[in-house]
């Protein structure tokens, strides 16, 4: 049997009156409102939420790539190089590339994430951290250091599809 | 009187005064906190205001403050007498609006036979204001939106006036008060366990009001004048500040009225079925009706503003060519056969 047709207004009345009654009716039986209260409660960014850039310190090689794909130029970084123990006994000793200075200017990020997609090294992550405003807008353009901590809270990469292709090399 | 002793008459202005603007400003007050911050943001699935008071009770007051603390701003090119003097033409058509609308036995500020017609008259000043609002501006804006107001609101005071009319042929009067008494003291076919509100015969002309009324608060399926995302708010783009208030007051309290009226001369008014009590006319009613009265007024207000405002925060808005259609090609049409029928069976019992 059909079902009698509805007239749309109804229906649309219909529609706004049972989300009013979703969102009045009280948290514990899943009513609630879709939003909320920020400074109160915090919302759960999804975990690939592009919040912040973290970076890892000792896997950046200064090799630059990062800053010349970014659109809008606001990752500075200098290096210089060291001398570091060989990996095997007998072996000469390594030269490698120090990170004296890595900054990112918030001001200026656009959070496109091609630095992100472009390092080879796995050193700069996404972070769903999204607390970092300041007063002065000089104030955005933050050290390794701020980088660096923010590594913290950047989750676990979720676990790969069953049969998908393992990651080589170390 | 429902008062024992006997006032002069400058203390019964006072209190007729006070009485105004109460009735005018707490259904304002109520509406635009419950309907427009609360239920308004629960349609949309969020909590609205939270931080003014418990449950953001205190934003209304929050925000006329913050309207009092705006600059008055008006154009270079504005007629500035005009200008000023449209708000308040608008908020004096409310005022004057809820002076006829009886809220008790004698709870009332006028009382007179042709109250029927100075309310469907004194509701088209509103329009007069907007119009001023809309030319005085010297904005392009403001004058598209308030062309479209003065034609939106002649074509909707029509079946308005229309709708009305099969409510006073059915009682016979075009006293409010004589209204209400009539709808309570009926009785349908010898049951008077319900009076006789005359939504139950006149249920077309109720539905072609109300949408008039919709039509006449430019609320939403109707608000082409006031059109926030092209026309800026149509006539009220050049207002700010206190002026801007005004209209804002105006607009809810003028749904507070509008709902006040409709509820008089649909919904048995103040009134409850006399023979609840065993009151035979309007002599025997006992005094408490006279607070009692307007509680159920409120009251009966608030459904019918819940619906106005449920129907604004549901539909999308009319084009102004379908608007102009739907009045003169549905609702007048609509109405004359209801006034045709009414008047063919109030000669035929």
């Amino acid at each position: 049997m059909a079902k009698p047709k509805v007239p749309g207004l109804i229906k649309g009345l219909g529609v706004t009156l049972g989300t009013m009654m979703q969102t009045v009716k009280p948290k514990k039986l899943g009513g609630g409102a879709a939003t909320v209260q920020y400074p109160h409660e915090k919302e759960t960014p999804p975990i690939r939420a592009r919040g912040v850039i973290a970076l890892r310190e000792d896997n950046c090689t200064s090799c630059m790539l990062c800053v010349r794909s970014c659109p809008d130029w606001c990752i500075y970084i200098e290096a210089h190089k060291e001398l570091a123990p060989p990996r095997r006994a007998g072996g000469a000793p390594r030269k490698v590339n120090k990170v004296d200075r890595f900054d990112i200017d918030y001001a200026l990020c656009m959070y496109c994430g091609i630095c992100v997609e472009v390092c080879p090294f796995d050193a700069i992550f996404w972070s769903p951290e999204y607390e970092y405003s300041e007063p002065r807008i000089a104030d955005l353009l933050h050290d390794k250091t701020k980088l660096g901590e923010w590594m913290e809270t950047v989750p676990e990469a979720p676990a790969l599809e069953v049969g998908a292709e393992k990651k080589k090399g170390k | 009187m429902i008062l024992a002793v006997d006032l002069p008459y400058w203390a019964q202005s006072l209190l007729r005064l006070l009485g105004g603007t109460v009735a005018v400003l707490l259904p304002a007050g109520t509406i635009v906190y419950l309907f427009l911050f609360k239920m308004m943001s629960f349609m949309q699935s969020r909590l609205g205001p939270m931080e003014a008071g418990p449950y953001g009770s205190m934003q209304l007051f929050a925000e006329v403050g913050k309207w009092l603390q705006k600059e008055d701003i008006a154009p270079e090119r504005a007629d500035l007498r005009v200008f000023r003097a449209a708000p308040i033409v608008v908020l004096m058509s409310t005022f004057l609006l809820v002076a006829v609308v009886p809220f008790g036995p004698d709870a009332y500020f006028t009382n007179f036979d042709a109250g029927v017609f100075y309310l469907l008259a004194v509701s088209s000043i509103s329009t007069l204001g907007i119009l001023m609002a809309g030319w005085s501006s010297a904005n392009k804006y403001s004058l598209l939106g308030g062309l479209r107001a003065a034609g939106q609101l002649i074509a909707y005071e029509l079946p308005m006036v229309l709708a009305v009319l099969g409510v006073v042929i059915q009682a016979g009067s075009m006293n409010l008060q004589t209204i209400v008494i009539k709808q309570n003291s009926d009785s349908i076919f010898g049951w008077d366990g319900l009076g006789f509100p005359y939504i139950l015969t006149q249920f077309v002309a109720f539905l072609v009001f109300m949408i008039a009324v919709q039509a006449e608060l430019t609320q939403t399926p109707f608000d082409m004048p006031i059109a926030e995302s092209e026309l800026v708010s149509g006539y009220m783009t050049e207002y700010s500040g206190f002026r801007f208030l005004i209209f804002f007051i105006a607009e809810f309290a003028t749904a507070g009225v509008f709902a006040f009226i409709a509820s008089v001369l649909f919904l048995g008014g103040w009134g409850v079925p006399f023979a609840w009590f065993g009151w035979d006319d309007i002599t025997q009613v006992d005094n408490w009706m006279n607070l009692a009265g307007p509680l159920i007024m409120f009251t009966k207000m608030m459904v019918l503003t819940a619906i106005i405002m449920w129907v604004r925060f549901s539909y999308p808005r009319f084009r102004e060519d379908q608007l102009q259609r739907f009045a003169w090609k549905v609702l007048i049409p609509v109405s004359l056969v209801n006034i045709m029928l009414t008047a063919i069976f109030k000669v035929a019992f």
